[in-house]
């Protein structure tokens, strides 16, 4: 027995426990299963419905408690099976079931439902209740999202804890007592919350259902495979389930590394746009205006053709590529290798000219786990709200600011959560977050003065002095980002420069597109080669004859195609009209650039002007690799055929090389991926066997057999500081008009729409009435006026690519004008 | 026989203006609070042990234990529970309205003795006129220097607040209070920790006592610890308020020593019953509380410890007394239907279980039950409170859901023929 451990007994088994740990979970654990309603392993228990009722022993004969609010303590002795238990345990299912509806066969829930499942194997066999059961109006909707019916509920507090406990929104409450205790929410204020479909993930009951999954499909008729989501960079892990080929459901799957069982309703409910009738099904050649359908060998033939001109006539480097972030690695190494070794030009990007320095972003020393947030003493976070663009990060941090540990026993105050220590946090950016309500330091800044706040922040008295002293207090985790798209993304590498000044630091950089960091790490950038390697790097052979010279990243492509230099453009699953903030650049460069092709899922703004367009595989249409913003490599999985004649990124590639003469040499995402685990040296050995067999959170590369030859160290150049009378901050949304949201159309509805966010008094000093309009950098658009007071004075937002605005551009200075 | 008068003194001396903080004053009130800043803690709660009071909430836990469980860790709270609200039970109400600086004195006393800073009075929201009376005891001992900064030219500071609730019996029990005080519903928090003694409101030291406890801590200061324990029964010291209501001649609250018998209390203290009734049953303490029969328990002492051997509880004291003429399927079906309407509603067995028996009883009393109903009302009683043994095994978080029982395993275990007649004559036999 060590230290950490306590002996107890149950059902005559003696078991050597974690102490501390709680009795439901102890018993679990080794292999003994205690039934349970309302306790989940992620949050404080609640011993509500007293279904884990088991007689526990502490010294003072057995008593009838509950397990899931018991903690071990050496000695204990617990049993499960006394006749005692079994009554008690039967009497709580009778409870539960004398006003249920019974409703099952028109119940989602109906096959899955932990409450039929217990009945089964411990309820009594008939019911005794002749009374007349509890009405409720059937099913009403709470949000867009969920429906709730409050017959079916079982009062277990799961999902009310879950709204307050994890994702801090506590819209969904307890209503009325005893008898007539209901779930609902409260008038007015609809279960509006970024999270809500984790609650009907977690209700053991079909009370909550997902309005998009409602009489879809019975849990018998599905097909499921485990996947990673790729909506963010965060690596949640998720099941997909489908039935006659349509997906028809997302869950979040309990990965410690990673999610924990969460997701955000952007991912859960975010796949609508595959199923979409929208998609891309055959290849698209230019006629005129508009588009006629080809066949695979005569667009490709006809691409094959006009890249091979403009290489024989304005040499490699006056053809490019954008994109390669929303595939798998495997096609991102496709496009890589497809640009370095067939075309032979370095002019490639995965970014949208939104992000941060590739070197940083792929291989920063001291880099951060996910996990070490969780031991953090002092979390920093100085980047993108984390609750609009990596919603599940937002949890991990909330929680771990709270400092609620789940399987701690406690009282359900409020009051006693925040006792238990959590991290210090501090959070920056420049308007209000959604971590705002839990961080113990928040300071906010004017778009364009960030450097004069790092400078502070370094030497600055007072509140700052104190900020700096708590970051003094290791083990600090940081996630840094770019807070906007006025940002300078060097402001970002300066913060973790200043990181790692402090003493016991690590860096968490965050992108928020989805595969961005598995493409760098693939090399699609204009300075990488595959596994983290730089371009000039003689020691990378295996690609033969390859150019050294670093070629040009997203917005010099751009700038490079308006002035006439880059003469061929290839878009994979790029939207560069939407996506990059210097929309009017991307807008004029994609009209000049005389050969445009596009691969995706969806004629977006980009793919309409293209001269040959190719449908392409979306998530869940293929099997491959995708790396994390921990460079965590994990597994996507395939569980429906792609659109019609859509074909993966890599194939097409390996296709268009043939006919350019060349030859990638693939015959399958697989080889590929074999491929790369022999060639990019961080990659080595984490084969797909490795991944689907012997690593269950994946493998955080450079790991096992793999080294890194490119370490990078951040830069402590924030760029200059941009004072002006008013600056503009612009940053995404969880729900947007980005390609994929738009084609949801039940998440699209909820983007919070075009507008311009003002301080009332600005308001008042420029005479801004309903409508204004504001002219950025590269773009401008008439916007309705929002007051907002919890903005600084000076600083005007803009969320970023919604409905009706395009993007205004990246430097921060703008001007507004009543319209 | 008559009544021992100590909380109840005053207002019986003064009835006028027993309330008010000159007539307070003007018979000696203030004294022992300023005598218990020189005291100390220690000295206090050594007292207060010594005394043997026990609390009056309901549970009878001894007060000076409770104060030494007390956790070092500061701020710590004392709370004062006016939440009454035991169907049956209306001391403290009297106390509050026509002796509120006796309260306050005593609040002063537990504050010193436990290092308290922060006094918190939860009083039960119908008791619009108490809690009026208190909070003007509570201006006026501001105004007098007794409370706020540097009491009574002390450094102690003591604030104490009224806190209205809002219509929840379960609010009385503890841990909701201090929940419904913090803004939370009003739930019973779990056990452990089983004293807020540890983790309270707030999550810091608390300590909760009754109205009656705390009225007594002026007297005790006054008799001292013997004095006190020579007023009453040597196990269960001092004297206690008993509210006898019911049908008996003189209802009301009686001021006395434990050890009389039931006899005494029923026949002599409150005038017995009315001409030609006779005695069927009475329930001991509350609502709560397993009843009793002439036949069995009629002699018996009132201490805690004779009416804990016979199955039941003094509880909060309140005594409800029926004769020959009470329907016990109705007067238990009203009881249940209490705690069912009562439940907060967290634990399946209370909030489903006691609403059942409602049901059922309901039932039966309309002259609607089954014989089989019987066997489901015990066997429902069963799954809330296992065995229907006293003190329960709850299968609950909190003694409310047992508490239902009571009246089923009462009236079964003594009126079956009753409730047999009900089911065989499809209606009540005494109508
Ligand atoms: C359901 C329930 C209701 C209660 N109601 C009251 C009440 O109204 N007043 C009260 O003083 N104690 C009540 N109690 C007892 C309190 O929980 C607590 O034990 C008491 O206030 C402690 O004070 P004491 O030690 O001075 O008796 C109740 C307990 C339960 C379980
Ligand atoms: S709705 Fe579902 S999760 Fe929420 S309390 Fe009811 S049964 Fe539990
Ligand atoms: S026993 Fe009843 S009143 Fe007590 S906590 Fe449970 S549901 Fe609430
Ligand atoms: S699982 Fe323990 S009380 Fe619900």
């Amino acid at each position: 027995m060590s230290e950490h451990t306590v002996r107890i007994v149950v059902d005559g088994r003696e078991l050597e426990v974690p102490k501390g740990e709680l009795v439901i979970k102890a018993a679990q654990d080794n292999g003994t299963y205690i039934p349970r309603f309302c306790w989940h392993p992620r949050m404080k228990p609640v011993g509500m419905c007293r279904m884990c009722l088991v007689f526990i022993d502490s010294g003072r004969g057995p008593m009838l408690t509950t397990a899931c609010t018991t903690p071990v303590a050496d000695g204990m002795k617990v049993d499960t099976t006394d006749p005692a238990v079994k009554k008690a345990q039967e009497g709580i299912l009778e409870f539960l079931l004398i006003n249920h509806p019974l409703d099952c066969p028109v119940c989602d829930r109906g096959g899955e439902c932990p409450l039929q499942d217990q009945t089964m194997a411990y309820g009594p066999g008939e019911s005794r209740f002749v009374e007349e059961k509890r009405h409720f109006e059937k099913p009403i909707p709470i949000s867009d999202l969920v429906m709730l019916d409050r017959e079916r509920c079982i009062l277990c507090a799961r999902c009310t804890r879950f709204s307050e406990e994890v994702s801090g929104d506590p819209l969904i409450e307890f209503l009325d007592r005893g008898y007539h205790t209901e779930v609902n929410t409260f008038p007015d204020h609809p279960f509006r919350s970024y999270f809500s479909g984790n609650t009907v993930q977690i209700c053991p009951v079909g009370a909550l259902t997902a309005t998009l999954y409602r009489f879809r499909a019975r849990p018998w008729d599905l097909v499921a495979v485990e996947s990673t989501c790729t909506h963010c960079t965060a690596g949640d892990r998720i099941v997909i389930q489908a039935s006659q080929n349509e997906i028809l459901r997302f869950l979040g799957v309990d990965a410690e590394a990673t999610n924990q069982g969460w997701l955000s309703d952007k991912c859960r409910f975010g796949f609508g746009y595959i199923n979409s009738d929208q998609r891309l099904t055959v290849p698209l050649i230019r006629d005129g205006d508009g588009f006629r359908e080809a066949t695979w060998g005569e667009a490709l033939d006809l691409i094959a053709q006009r890249l091979g001109d403009v290489i024989r006539t304005s040499g490699p480097d006056a053809v490019a590529a954008l994109g390669g972030a929303r595939g798998t690695n495997e096609d991102a190494y496709a496009l890589s290798k497809f640009m370095r070794t067939v075309v032979g030009s370095n002019n490639l990007d995965c970014r949208m000219d939104d992000t941060l320095d590739a070197e940083f972003l792929a291989a920063t020393v001291d880099r951060a786990l996910i996990s070490d947030i969780d031991r953090a003493k002092t979390i920093l976070v100085w980047g993108p709200d984390l609750k609009e663009e990596h919603p599940t990060l937002y949890l991990r941090v909330r929680r771990a600011a709270i400092g609620s540990v789940p399987g701690l026993v406690s009282s359900n105050s409020d009051a006693h959560l925040a006792a238990a220590a959590g991290a210090t946090l501090v959070v920056v950016h420049p308007r209000a977050t959604g971590l705002d309500p839990v961080a113990d330091f928040k300071l906010t800044y004017r778009p364009g003065s960030g450097a004069e706040l790092l400078a502070q922040l370094r030497a600055g008295e007072g509140r700052l002095a104190e900020v700096r002293a708590a970051l003094a207090e290791g083990p600090v985790v940081a996630l840094v980002g770019r807070t906007g798209s006025t940002e300078d993304p060097r402001l970002a590498e300066a913060v973790a420069a200043f990181v790692r000044t402090l003493p016991d630091a690590k860096i968490l950089p965050l992108a928020r597109r989805a595969n961005t960091y598995g493409a760098l790490d693939m090399g699609v950038a204009p300075t990488l080669l595959p596994g983290r390697v730089s371009i000039s790097e003689e020691t990378f052979t295996a690609w033969g004859d390859i150019p050294r010279k670093p070629g040009r990243d997203c917005r010099s492509i751009l700038e490079g195609a308006l002035a006439g230099d880059i003469q061929a453009l290839l878009l994979v699953g790029a939207d560069p009209v939407r996506d990059v903030p210097d929309g009017d650049l991307a807008d004029r460069a994609l009209d000049a650039v005389p050969f445009l092709v596009a691969v995706d899922l969806f004629l977006t703004d980009s793919a309409g002007r293209a001269d040959v367009v190719l449908p392409a595989d979306g998530f869940g249409e293929k099997e491959g690799t995708v790396t994390n913003l921990e460079g965590r490599v994990q597994k996507v999985n395939a569980i429906v055929p792609g659109a019609g004649q859509s074909r993966p990124d890599w194939s097409i590639l390996d296709d268009l090389a043939r006919r350019m003469g060349s030859s990638l040499g693939f015959g399958s995402a697989e080889a590929i991926a074999k491929e790369i685990a022999e060639v990019a040296p961080a990659y080595r050995g984490v084969t797909w066997d490795v991944l689907d067999w012997e690593a269950r959170d994946g493998v955080v590369v450079p790991g096992g057999e793999g080294t890194q030859p490119l370490v990078y160290l951040p830069a402590d150049t924030p760029g200059p500081i941009i004072k002006a009378d008013l600056v503009l901050h612009s940053a995404r949304t969880m729900y947007d008009d980005g390609v994929t949201m738009r084609h949801t159309p039940h998440l699209h509805r909820l983007a919070p729409g075009a507008a311009l966010h003002v301080h009332p008094d600005d308001a008042a000093r420029l005479g801004l009435g309903f409508r204004a309009r504001v002219v950025g950098s590269s773009g401008s658009a008439t916007l309705p006026v929002v007051t907002d007071p919890s903005l600084a004075r000076g600083v005007v937002y803009v969320p970023f690519n919604q409905p009706g605005c395009p993007p205004l551009g990246s430097d921060p200075r703008v001007t507004v004008e009543p319209a | 026989m008559n009544e021992t008068r100590l909380v109840t003194r005053r207002m019986a001396d003064h009835p006028a203006d027993s309330h008010t903080i000159e007539r307070y004053e003007a018979t000696g009130g203030y004294s022992q609070a300023r005598r218990s800043l020189q005291m100390g803690r220690e000295r206090l709660v050594e007292l207060v042990k010594e005394s043997g009071l026990l609390g009056r909430g309901g549970a009878a836990f001894p007060a000076g234990m409770k104060w030494s469980f007390l956790a070092p860790a500061r701020p710590a709270y004392l709370v004062v529970n006016a939440d009454e609200s035991e169907p049956g039970t209306y001391k403290d109400r009297q106390l509050l309205e026509r002796d509120p600086h006796q309260l306050v004195e005593g609040i002063i006393i537990a504050a010193v003795a436990n290092e308290v800073h922060h006094a918190f009075v939860y009083v039960r929201g119908e008791y619009a006129r108490p809690a009026r009376r208190l909070q003007r005891a509570v201006e006026e001992a501001y105004g007098r220097g007794y409370l706020g900064k540097d009491i009574f030219g002390s450094d102690y500071d003591l604030e104490v607040v009224v806190h209205l609730g809002a219509g929840a019996y379960i609010c009385g029990e503890e841990t909701a209070l201090l929940n419904s005080l913090e803004g939370h519903r009003g739930e019973p928090r779990l056990k452990p920790p089983y004293f807020p003694a540890a983790t309270g409101l707030y999550g810091k030291p608390t300590i909760v006592n009754n109205v009656e406890t705390i009225s007594n801590l002026p007297h005790i200061l006054e008799l001292g610890a013997d004095g006190f324990r020579k007023l009453g029964h040597p196990e269960d010291t001092g004297t206690f308020l008993f509210s006898v209501s019911g049908h008996v001649r003189k209802p009301g609250n009686y001021e006395l020593p434990h050890g009389i018998t039931w006899r005494e209390l029923i026949f002599e203290v409150a005038g017995g019953l009315r001409e030609g009734r006779t005695l069927k049953c009475w329930i001991p303490g509350g609502a709560s509380a397993p009843w009793f029969v002439p036949a069995d328990h009629l002699d018996l002492e009132i201490t805690k410890d004779a009416t804990g051997r016979a199955g039941s509880m003094l509880g909060s004291g309140a005594v409800v007394v029926m004769d020959d003429t009470t329907c016990v399927v109705r007067a238990a079906q009203r009881i249940v239907r209490f705690f069912a309407h009562e439940s907060c509603g967290q634990c399946t067995p209370c909030r489903e279980g006691t609403s059942w028996l409602e049901m059922i009883l309901g039932r039966i009393e309309e002259g609607a039950g089954r014989e089989v109903d019987v066997d489901v009302l015990l066997d429902v009683a069963d799954n809330i409170s296992v065995g229907l043994a006293w003190p329960p095994r709850m299968t609950t978080i909190c003694p409310l859901g047992p508490s239902a029982v009571s009246p089923v395993s009462s009236i079964t275990r003594y009126f079956k023929d009753e409730i047999m007649a009900h089911i065989h004559q499809a209606g009540c036999p005494l109508r």
